[in-house]
């Protein structure tokens, strides 16, 4: 099997340009690519497309490329809690397109799954639907395209030299499938186990899917808001 | 005398039957979660890909990737299951979940939610509210009844973006309970010490 294994975020990003488009997983904070969002705010690149589910929260994770205007257009579901965004839109100095997150996930999903278009109700009688084509089925539905990009950055748990993968509880979300649609994926791990050091009925994701894989560092895995029982 | 919050949580959580699947919007629906019974059989689900949420994790059990929706550190009980969003909507959009909780900033009494913005004004996005109110079986709105100018929600047609076009099934503010009776909220219940002409408009409103 084909040895994906890179040193660090800095030679796994070796080919983002300005002007890519790249996926970013995670929701919040929870499960995101710390390492690759810190070497893409240190590289002379702009004119981003980022599609992310909130372009970095609470000052954080993405908001770091926000900040030293390096997005062009953001794709995401969710501006509340990232002001900094928030600001942007209400001072038209980004290009945004904001979609339901159901129609968002599944549009990312279809991309990877080779389906070009689908039908949902999501968005039907709203801003969303303007434009698009309405169907009847048991009920007004409208069409959506899918979405892809030329990388996709993820955070894992675990990984092997293939790319298989394994995610920690929550920290999944919107990985696996940007992972499918991305041309370049490439996955920043807690750990590199060896090839059946994450059993095969235990792979999230395939390795079929992921072209580079590196071990991370310095994690943060930062809460946003904590809250502990009392007892 | 309106209800407070936490009274409103519970006429909310009197609605859903033991047994259901319910999801929890961001806002005045994570009360719900605060008031509910130290044994409970609800499955609480949460759109960041988690079923089977529990209640405030100790210490111990706090991790950064256990999360709601809201961003908070959660447990799980036994039986909950992870998973990624695509899945995680499939079980709302597939109809699969059977009420969902949100936050409104009007509803309309051809039963449309408007609540993820004011334009020029304010901007959350709808993050998961457009999928949740087409896909869960019952659609709650819980909200105070009047804006801070004292302007009621419940309205003859939204005038802010819609969230959802004819979609709500239930609305509980701090005034009272409501369902819809051929285009008019149909009061249900009433708050001690509120009249019908508290309510907004009097011709829209039936008992």
């Amino acid at each position: 099997m084909k040895n994906k294994i890179f040193k660090n975020a800095k030679e796994a990003l070796f080919d983002v340009n300005s002007g890519a488009s790249i996926m970013s997983g995670g929701f919040g904070l929870c499960g995101i690519p710390e390492n690759c969002i810190e070497q893409l705010s240190k590289m002379d690149i702009k004119d981003l497309s980022v599609i992310s589910n909130n372009i970095g929260n609470s000052g954080r994770g993405l908001v770091k490329l926000l900040k030293k205007n390096m997005i062009k257009k953001a794709y995401c579901s969710y501006v509340g809690g990232n002001p900094d965004l928030e600001e942007k839109i209400l001072s038209n100095t980004i290009d945004l397109e904001l979609i339901p997150q159901g129609t968002f996930s599944e549009r990312i999903r279809a991309h990877g799954m080779g389906i070009r278009a689908f039908y949902t109700p999501t968005g039907y009688g709203t801003l969303i639907g303007e434009g698009k084509e309405v169907k009847e089925f048991d009920r007004p539905c409208i069409l959506e395209t899918s979405l892809g990009a030329d990388f996709a950055i993820i955070k894992a748990q675990k990984a092997d030299s293939f790319g298989n993968l394994w995610f920690k509880e929550a920290a999944r979300n919107f990985s696996p499938l940007m992972a499918m649609a991305a041309t370049t994926t490439i996955v920043e791990v807690e750990e590199i186990v060896e090839l059946g050091g994450i059993k095969a009925e235990d792979v999230h994701l395939s390795g079929i899917f992921v072209q580079r894989v590196f071990q991370g560092s310095h994690y943060e895995n930062a809460i946003e808001f904590l809250k502990v029982s009392e007892e | 005398m309106s209800w407070s919050k936490i009274e409103m949580a519970k006429e909310a959580l009197g609605l859903i039957p033991d047994g259901a699947s319910i999801n929890l919007g961001i806002g005045l629906p994570t009360l719900i979660s605060e008031i509910l019974p130290k044994k409970h059989d609800y499955i609480i689900h949460s759109e960041n890909g988690v079923l089977g949420v529990g209640a405030r994790p100790t210490k111990e059990q706090v991790s950064p990737t256990l999360i709601n929706a809201g961003k908070e550190t959660i447990s799980v009980i036994p039986g909950a299951s992870f998973f990624d969003s695509s899945t995680s909507f499939g079980m709302i959009r597939g109809g699969h979940i059977d009420y969902c909780i949100l936050g409104g900033m009007e509803v309309d009494c051809e039963r449309s939610l408007a609540n993820w913005m004011i334009p020029g004004k304010k901007i959350t996005g709808m993050g998961g509210a457009m999928d949740l109110v087409n896909g869960a079986k019952n659609v709650i709105v819980m909200m105070t009844h009047q804006n801070k100018d004292g302007t009621t929600k419940l309205v003859k047609q939204c005038t802010l973006p819609l969230t959802g076009k004819a979609v709500v099934n239930t609305i509980v503010t701090d005034f009272g309970v409501f369902q819809f009776d051929q285009e008019k909220f149909k009061v249900l219940k009433l708050a001690a010490g509120v009249s019908l002409n508290d309510l907004g408009s009097r011709e829209l409103f039936v008992e």
